[in-house]
């Protein structure tokens, strides 16, 4: 069945499809960490319009299918007016995807932070921000990692639904050969160890990340005893 | 209840109190946790506030640096009003700002110590002063290492909070609020969080402040520090200052048989619960 003369033909396609894969992926990821942090920070603003807003944005973009929202940025904003590339609206659509479940990460690592820690700041005349800052967005860090690094390892995996919207990522590119070559089974395994040979090391490098913040300075219960 | 023919008795002074409560109201939903609460403070003094436990003795505490809100009243700083007042009969509330630089005058200690976890002790103490007041960080290390030497951790400046006995982190905890240069200092059952073998360091710290004359004022279930510290003892129950005065009129000669039943049952128990039974 595979020929070596195949995956010679097949793989420069499907590598750059790999590219655009990774591209979008990384993009849309740094975009969610921010917006999701400025979102989950919104969540527990003192000011209620900006926990509203984010609370429906964060309910609204759970209680929709990813397919859909991607569907809405390409196919539905042209008609007003909106017109963005296949890779802007993946990237987007990701992105304001996974911006919804990791302001739920950030809101929930940094309501673990106790009250008191909080208290402690304000009593030396810290700002809600400085606190932020100092105090609690670095000892929430370490409950907020697993998660994140959850996240990381499964926007690879996710990103493959933007070839829906005509991107030619790794998925898409795998497509296209099949339906001209009509060998579904070559391609979809290569493309399938391509996606593993992604997502393997992203996941190993997440544990690594996640290995170092469990030693160095593990966070205390406040109580007694040292 | 509160006798302000009282408060001018024992703190005759006429110089401007450093806190002052005026007629302060708070509830917690139904609940009246401070009902017309007065009480000043002056320069150098130090007031103990003792009482059964759910009097209101943290939530006063609390008010003075705004980490509770009042329903009702005025509290002074230094003659000003702050946090939230009225002045010409509209409702001022401050800005963040003179909120958290007024804090910044007023150390606070907690019963739970609250130390910042993912900090060495020389980082929760230079925390403040560098972030907040802007010091330089050689400043800010060289009157850590002061206010640590007055606690007696000098040593233990590269440790983690995590490390130190509940003692040692109360006092790391006093060291931090000190590092602020703070006009006053607040104290909510310091100790009471502590192993019994762990109280004296922290006292003794306490006391040493207050000979250097520090302005405190001290929630606390010590009757031995009230007693040999404060130059004024206050008496809280259900919300209100029952009663107030020198420790040894108070301690010796209470006139509201409120306090002198809250007084009697923490002789008879013997450090135990505080919680007297209900007023026949
Ligand atoms: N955040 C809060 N929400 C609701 N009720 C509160 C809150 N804080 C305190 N209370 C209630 O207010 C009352 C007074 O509490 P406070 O902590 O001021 O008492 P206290 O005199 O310090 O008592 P203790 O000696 O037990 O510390 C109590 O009945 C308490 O349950
Ligand atoms: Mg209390």
């Amino acid at each position: 069945m595979f020929s070596l003369d195949d995956m010679i033909q097949f793989l420069p396609s499907l590598l750059h499809g790999a590219l655009l894969t990774i591209a979008v992926s990384l993009l849309a990821f740094a975009l969610a960490m921010v917006c999701g942090l400025l979102t989950g920070i919104a969540r527990i603003s003192r000011l209620w319009p900006l926990r509203a807003v984010s609370a429906v944005y964060i309910q609204f973009i759970r209680g929709t299918p990813l397919l859909l929202q991607l569907f809405f940025i390409y196919y539905v904003l042209p008609y007003g007016g909106i017109v963005l590339s296949p890779f802007v609206s993946g990237v987007l659509g990701l992105a304001l995807n996974y911006t919804a479940y990791m302001a739920e990460v950030f809101r929930s690592g940094i309501q673990a932070i106790p009250k008191g820690q909080w208290e402690a700041g304000a009593s030396v005349g810290m700002s809600r921000r400085l606190m932020l800052r100092r105090i609690i967005l670095p000892q929430a860090v370490r409950i907020i990692v697993p998660s994140i690094g959850n996240f990381f390892v499964s926007i690879f995996k996710d990103s493959a639904l933007v070839s829906v919207i005509t991107m030619r990522d790794l998925m898409f590119s795998g497509q296209l050969l099949a339906s001209a070559t009509y060998k579904h089974f070559e391609i979809f395994a290569m493309v399938a160890a391509i996606y593993f040979l992604i997502s393997y090391p992203t996941a190993k490098f997440v544990e690594w990340i996640e290995a170092r913040i469990d030693v160095t300075r593990r966070p205390v219960v406040i109580g007694m005893r040292g | 209840m509160n006798d302000a023919a009282e408060v001018a008795v024992v703190s005759g002074s006429d110089a401007q109190p450093i806190v002052q409560l005026e007629r302060i109201w708070k509830s917690f939903g139904r609940l009246e946790v401070l009902t017309d609460v007065s009480l000043s403070v002056q320069k150098g003094e130090v007031v103990c506030i003792i009482g059964p436990s759910g009097a209101g003795k943290s939530t006063m505490l609390r008010c003075i640096n705004h980490l509770e809100n009042i329903d009702d009243g005025t509290i002074h700083f230094e003659g000003k009003p702050v946090y939230r007042y009225k002045q010409n009969g509209r409702v001022v509330v401050d800005p963040d700002s003179r909120i958290e630089a007024i804090r910044a005058q007023i150390g606070m200690v907690f019963q739970s110590f609250n130390l910042f976890p993912h900090l060495t002790v020389l980082g929760n103490v230079i925390e403040a002063p560098v972030h907040v007041l802007r010091e330089p960080i050689a400043k800010a290390r060289e009157r850590a290492m002061v206010v640590l030497g007055k606690v007696g951790l000098v040593e233990k400046a590269q440790a983690y909070p995590h490390q130190l006995s509940g003692g040692q982190q109360q006092r790391v905890a006093i060291a931090r609020a000190l590092a602020m240069n703070p006009k006053v200092m607040l104290f909510d059952e310091a100790t009471s969080a502590l192993d019994p073998e762990l109280v004296g360091e922290v006292l003794r710290v306490m006391r040493q402040l207050a000979r250097e004359g520090m302005t405190m004022v001290v929630v606390t279930h010590e009757m031995d520090f009230a007693r040999d510290v404060a130059d004024r003892v206050v008496f809280m129950a259900d919300g209100a200052i029952v009663e107030q005065g020198p420790p040894e009129v108070l301690f010796t000669a209470p006139r509201s048989p409120r306090t002198r039943q809250f007084l009697h049952s923490i002789l008879n128990r013997n450090g135990g619960p505080e919680e007297p039974s209900p007023v026949p």
